[in-house]
C-alpha cells in the first residue's frame, strides 16, 4: 500500500486489527517517508532501526487489544525518552540521554505504539516559529520557507507532512494550537492537570501541558484518551474521571451554547481571519448549536501577563542547566566563570531573553509590580471565563491572528512574534482546554484554524464540537510534497 | 562584663550594653526519606548513593511532598505551643551553587506551615519565655568538598533535598547562657517528639545567630549581624561573646555597625565579614509552580495533637507532683528523653515499696558517672533499668548497704548482671542478725579493752573506731545502723 502514510490513525489501527497491514508495513512506510523528508528538518533524533525491530517484534505476537497496536509515532523532543537523546531543542542538552521515560510517552508505549524519533521544537519550547531550535528551523509541508509555527513546529510539520500518523506536543501559550493552525491539522491543549508533566522538560510549570496533534478530531480524541492520566509523580496532576474520549465522541451538539467573545476582534486582524470566524459561527449554527455574544473583558492583558509569568517560571526552571551535572559544559576559570560561559554558549538568544525577563520580574523591588500583579491579572482572566461559562458551554475564536509567515520574517521582532499567541495564551493562563481545528485557507492557500475553548475537564465537549464542525468544514490540507525530490 | 542580678551586660567606662540575640535553627527532620523525593536520608552513607533524579534535578523531574515530613513539622509546631497554619506555600529561593542542583531551594517564605509559638527556659534565676516567630519546611542543599583535590571541588548530593525545619526565634535571648538553654530546650522537645535527633556533630541541628547590642534600658534594637551556620553550642556562645564585644567597641568608638552576614572562625575565635547588606543575594522568591499550596485540615491537626507524647515541661511538672522531686532533680531527669525514660522504667520496676529519692540519687550519681567515664548515652547504659531497680530495692530493703551496693554496681556493669545474683554469689548480703552482730561486737570490745575504757572516760570520737572495726570484721556487710545501736548499748 503506497498510501499508508496518508491514512489517519483510526484507519491504520483498523487495518492493523484486520491484519490488512502489519505494524512493520506501517512503520516502514513512515520511516521511508521520514527519510525522504530531511529537508523539513522535523526530526532532531531518529530511532528508525529500533522502531523497525519493535514493529517486527510486535507483529510476531500482536496484541490487538491495545489502543495503539503497533502504531509508529514520533514525539516532540521535550519529552524525556529512556535511552534516547532528549534535547529540548537546545545545545545545552545536546548530549543528554535520560534514564527515564515521561509519563505521557510511557502511556503511549504501554498502548502498543512504537517510537520513531524525536521531533524538532523551539529551544525549551520558547518560540512561535520553530526558529529558536539549536537544530535549525523546521520547514512547513505547506510551503517552502514557511514556518510551521511553534514551539511544536517539528510535531506539526511531521503530522501535516505525514512523517508520523499522530504526535504529541506541549502547549505553554499556544505551542500546540498555533502550529496546528499553521499546518492545517488538529491540536488539543488539555485542561491543566489532565496530562502528567513528569518527564517533560519544563518551560513554565503552571502553564505547560502536553497534548495530541493529529490529522482529524477522532485521532486527536483517541490519542488524548491514551495520554491523559492521573499521576502521583506530578503534584499538579488532577485525579478526575477521564472519558473514553474517542468512544464517546459525537457530532450531536444540538442546543449547545457557544460563546463569541468580542474582545478577540483585535485591532489590525486580517479580514480573512474575521471571515473565517464568521464562517465558524455559521458552521456551529448549522450543527444546531446556538451562539451567544460574550465578553472576556481582561483579554487584552493576557499577553503581557503571560510574558511575565512564563519567563519568571522559566528563569527558575532553567537554572538547573548549569554545566555541573549533565548536558553541555564550557570550560571556565572557576565555578562562576564556568556557569557564565556554559549558559551563554549553551542557551540561544530567545531563551536568554526570557531568562533575563524572568529574572527581572522576580527581582526584589520589581516583584510586586510585575510578578504579583501578573498573578492577580491571571486570576481576573480566569474569572472572565468562569463568568462566561455561566452562560455558555464553550467559546469559539480564531486560533491565530494570521496565517503562517515566512522563515526569518519575524525573527528580529520578538514582540510581533509574541503577538501570535494572543488568542491561545488566555486559555493557558486560565488552565482550560482548547482545541484548534483547520477551518479554511487564506488567500495564499495557507491553512487557518479555529479554536474552541472549553470548561475545565470538559475536553469531551470541545472534541464533540470540533468533530461536528469538522464534518461541516470538510477541510482538505493542500500538501504538495514540495520537499520530496 | 558583669553579672548584676545575673544579667549579662557588657561594660565600657560608664556605659552598659545589653545583648539581643535571635536564632534561626535548622533542624533536620527525622524521616526515612527526603522532603520531595523517596531517597534515603541515612547519615554517613557513601557519597552520592542516596540521590534520586529529583534530588539531582534532572530535566522534567518534579517534587512530591513527603507527608511524613509535614506531620513532623506540625508535631514540632505543637511542641512549640505554636499556631499551625492550615494553608502554607512552598516557594523557590533562587541562587546558583554547585551543590544546589535545581538552582533553587524549595522553602517557605511568606506562608510558613507553623506560626508564632513559645518555649520556656529554666534559668538559674527563674523561668524565661522565648517567643517563636515561625517554623517552616525547606530542602537542605548538598555538600561541596573542597579539600579532596587541589583543582576540583567534589559534590555529594546525599543531603540534597533532605527536609529541614527552620525554627526562627524572636529576638528574646539576652545572653550566651540563654542561647545554650534555648538550644538545649529545642533539642529536648524535638527528641521527645522524635522529629529531629538533635545531633549537632552530624549537622542535624545548626543555627544562624543574629546578634545586636543596645544601651541597657533602651527599647530600640541596634543593627544586627547574622553569624552563619555555627554548629556547636560552645561556638555559638563564643561567637556571640566576640560579636557583641566587637559591636560595643564600634559604638564606643563612635562608629556604626553595618548590617551584614558574618562567619565565625573557630580557630581564631572571631567573626569576620562574609557579605554586606548591599551584596546580599536577591533570592527572587516566588511560589513553586510545581507544588500546590499545602493544605491541612483541622482534623488532621487534631489527630496529630492527640498523638503528642508528654513533653519535658509537663513531665517535669508531673515528676515534681507525683514523685516529690525537687525542680532541680526533675529538670535533670526530663531534659533528655532517654534519661526520663530510664528513670520512669526504674520507677516502674521498683514495684510498690520504692525509694524514688534513692533511685534519683543513684541515677544522677553512680549511673551518670559510669556513662560519663565510658562516654555512653543513657540509651546505651550497661546496666538495664530493670537490674538498676533491683539494686535500689536491695538497698532500700536493707539487703545490702549503700557501700556494698557500689561494689555490686561495679560488678553489674560487665554484662548487665542481676544484682541479686551477685549479692548471693559473692555473699555480700548485709548482716542484720542482732545476735551475730552482738557476738562480733563483744569480741571487738574484748580485743580493745583499753580503747573501750578511754571511750567511757569521754573520748567519744573513738566510737567511729569501733564502728570501723565492726564493719571490717564483717567484711563490710554488717548493717551499719544495727552496729551503731549495739555499740551504743554495749560500750
Amino acid at each position: 500500500m503506497s498510501d499508508i502514510t496518508k491514512q489517519s490513525l483510526t484507519e491504520l489501527i483498523e487495518n492493523i486489527k484486520n491484519k490488512k497491514l502489519s505494524s512493520t508495513d506501517v512503520t516502514k512506510a513512515f520511516i521511508d517517508r521520514s527519510e525522504k523528508s530531511e529537508e523539513l528538518n522535523a526530526y532532531i533524533t531518529n530511532d528508525f532501526t529500533s522502531a523497525l525491530d519493535k514493529a517486527k517484534k510486535f507483529d510476531q505476537k500482536p496484541n490487538l487489544n491495545l489502543k495503539l497496536p503497533g502504531i509508529p509515532m514520533a514525539v516532540k523532543d521535550l519529552f524525556c525518552t529512556k535511552d534516547i537523546k532528549t534535547t529540548a531543542g537546545s545545545k545545552i542538552l545536546n548530549n543528554f540521554v535520560p534514564t527515564y521515560e515521561s509519563t505521557v510517552t510511557e502511556n503511549i508505549w504501554n498502548e502498543g505504539a512504537i517510537l520513531l524519533g524525536k521531533l524538532n521544537c523551539d529551544e525549551f519550547a520558547m518560540g512561535s516559529s520553530n526558529e529558536t531550535s539549536f537544530f535549525g528551523n523546521v520547514q512547513s509541508p505547506i510551503d517552502k520557507n514557511l514556518v510551521p509555527g511553534g514551539s511544536s513546529g517539528g510535531s506539526a510539520s511531521a503530522v501535516a507532512g505525514q512523517l508520523t500518523p499522530v504526535t504529541i506536543g506541549t502547549d505553554t501559550g499556544g505551542s500546540i494550537r498555533q502550529p496546528a493552525s499553521f499546518t492545517g491539522i488538529v491540536g488539543l491543549k488539555p485542561t491543566y492537570g489532565s496530562c502528567s508533566r513528569y518527564g517533560i522538560v519544563a518551560f513554565a510549570s503552571s502553564l505547560d501541558q502536553a497534548g495530541p496533534m493529529a490529522q482529524n478530531v477522532k485521532d486527536c480524541a483517541l490519542l488524548h484518551e491514551v495520554i491523559s492520566s492521573y499521576d502521583s509523580k506530578d503534584s499538579t496532576s488532577i485525579d478526575f474521571k477521564r472519558n473514553n474520549y474517542s468512544k464517546e465522541l459525537t457530532n450531536n451538539i444540538k442546543g449547545k451554547k457557544i460563546g463569541i467573545p468580542k474582545e478577540y476582534r483585535v485591532d489590525g486582524m486580517p479580514k480573512e481571519i474575521e471571515d473565517l470566524w464568521q464562517k465558524g459561527i455559521q458552521y456551529v449554527k448549522d450543527c444546531g448549536a446556538e451562539t451567544i455574544d460574550i465578553s472576556l473583558p481582561n483579554t487584552s492583558y493576557a499577553l503581557p501577563t503571560y510574558y511575565i509569568v512564563a519567563p519568571a517560571e522559566a528563569s527558575s526552571n532553567l537554572a538547573r542547566y548549569d554545566g555541573v551535572k549533565y548536558g553541555f559544559r564550557a570550560k571556565g576559570e572557576n565555578l562562576i566563570d564556568m556557569y557564565e560561559k556554559t549558559r551563554s554558549e549553551g542557551f540561544g538568544a530567545e531563551v536568554q531573553r526570557r531568562i533575563m525577563i524572568g529574572t527581572y520580574v522576580l527581582s526584589s523591588g520589581y516583584y510586586d509590580a510585575y510578578y504579583l500583579k501578573a498573578q492577580k491579572v491571571r486570576k481576573l482572566i480566569k474569572n472572565d471565563f468562569d463568568e462566561a461559562y455561566k452562560k455558555v458551554d464553550a467559546i469559539l475564536t480564531p486560533s491565530t491572528p494570521s496565517s503562517a509567515f515566512k522563515i526569518g520574517e519575524k525573527t528580529n521582532d520578538p514582540v510581533s512574534m509574541y503577538l501570535n499567541d494572543i488568542f491561545t495564551v488566555p486559555v493557558n493562563l486560565a488552565g482550560l482546554p482548547g482545541i484548534s481545528i483547520p477551518a479554511g485557507h487564506d488567500s495564499k492557500g495557507y491553512p487557518l484554524g479555529l479554536q474552541i475553548i472549553g470548561k475545565a475537564f470538559d475536553e469531551q465537549n470541545i472534541l464533540n464540537i470540533a468533530y461536528a464542525m469538522e464534518e461541516k468544514i470538510n477541510f482538505k490540507n493542500k500538501i504538495t510534497d514540495w520537499w520530496i525530490k | 562584663m558583669s553579672k548584676e542580678d545575673s544579667e549579662y551586660l557588657i561594660n565600657r567606662k560608664d556605659n552598659q550594653y545589653e545583648v539581643v540575640i535571635g536564632l534561626e535553627v535548622h533542624a533536620q527532620v527525622l524521616s526515612e526519606s527526603k522532603l520531595f523525593s523517596t531517597s534515603a536520608t541515612k547519615y554517613g552513607a557513601e557519597p552520592n548513593t542516596q540521590v534520586s533524579l529529583v534530588d539531582a534535578a534532572f530535566p522534567g523531574m518534579l517534587p512530591v511532598i513527603n507527608e511524613f515530613c509535614v506531620k513532623q513539622a506540625i508535631r514540632t509546631g505543637i511542641g512549640l505551643n505554636a499556631k499551625i497554619n492550615k494553608r502554607s506555600v512552598f516557594d523557590r529561593k533562587n541562587y546558583f551553587y554547585a551543590d544546589l542542583p535545581q538552582g533553587y531551594q524549595i522553602s517557605q517564605f511568606k506562608d510558613p506551615i507553623v506560626g508564632e509559638g513559645k518555649v520556656i527556659l529554666d534559668m538559674p534565676n527563674g523561668q524565661k519565655e522565648v517567643g517563636i516567630e515561625r517554623l517552616h519546611l525547606e530542602q537542605d542543599a548538598g555538600k561541596s568538598i573542597h579539600d579532596l583535590d587541589p583543582q576540583n571541588t567534589f559534590v555529594d548530593l546525599n543531603r540534597s533535598g533532605v527536609a529541614l525545619m527552620e525554627i526562627v526565634s524572636k529576638p528574646d535571648l539576652r545572653s550566651p547562657d540563654e542561647v545554650n538553654a534555648y538550644i538545649k530546650k529545642l533539642r529536648s522537645i524535638m527528641r521527645y517528639l522524635g522529629t529531629c535527633d538533635g545531633n549537632m556533630q552530624e549537622g542535624s541541628l545548626r543555627a544562624d545567630v543574629n546578634v545586636s547590642v543596645r544601651p541597657k534600658g533602651s527599647k530600640e534594637f541596634g543593627t544586627r549581624c547574622e553569624i552563619k551556620n555555627v554548629n556547636s553550642i560552645k561556638f555559638m556562645q563564643m561567637a556571640i561573646e566576640y560579636e557583641a564585644n566587637r559591636q560595643v567597641d564600634l559604638i564606643e568608638e563612635g562608629k556604626t555597625i553595618d548590617q551584614e552576614t558574618r562567619l565565625f572562625d573557630t580557630k581564631k575565635n572571631e567573626t569576620r565579614s562574609m557579605r554586606s547588606k548591599e551584596d546580599a543575594h536577591d533570592y527572587r522568591y516566588f511560589p513553586d509552580p510545581d507544588l500546590l499550596p499545602l493544605e491541612v485540615s483541622e482534623k488532621f491537626i487534631e489527630e496529630l495533637k492527640n498523638d503528642i507524647p508528654e513533653l519535658p515541661d509537663d513531665k517535669k511538672k508531673r515528676f515534681i507532683e507525683e514523685f516529690k522531686l525537687s525542680p532541680y532533680e526533675a529538670n535533670i531527669l526530663v531534659s533528655d528523653i532517654d534519661t526520663a525514660k530510664y528513670f520512669e522504667e526504674v520507677v516502674a520496676k521498683m514495684g510498690k515499696n520504692k525509694d524514688i529519692k534513692l533511685a534519683v540519687n543513684w541515677i544522677t550519681g553512680e549511673l551518670f558517672a559510669v556513662l560519663n567515664s565510658k562516654a555512653l548515652e543513657i540509651s546505651q547504659s550497661p546496666v538495664s533499668a530493670k537490674n538498676f531497680a533491683i539494686l535500689i530495692n536491695l538497698i532500700k530493703n536493707g539487703t545490702i548497704s549503700g557501700k556494698i551496693a557500689k561494689t555490686v554496681f561495679e560488678l553489674m556493669i560487665d554484662g548487665d548482671k542481676d544484682p541479686q545474683k551477685i549479692v548471693e554469689e559473692k555473699g555480700l548480703k548485709q548482716q542484720s542478725d542482732p545476735k551475730a552482730l552482738e557476738a562480733l561486737i563483744d569480741k571487738i570490745i574484748n580485743d580493745n579493752r583499753e580503747k573501750a575504757i578511754e571511750y567511757k572516760q569521754g573520748k567519744e570520737k573513738l566510737f567511729g573506731f569501733f564502728v570501723g572495726q565492726a564493719m571490717k570484721a564483717s567484711g563490710g556487710k554488717a548493717n551499719p545502723q544495727l552496729i551503731n545501736e549495739i555499740l551504743k548499748k554495749k560500750l
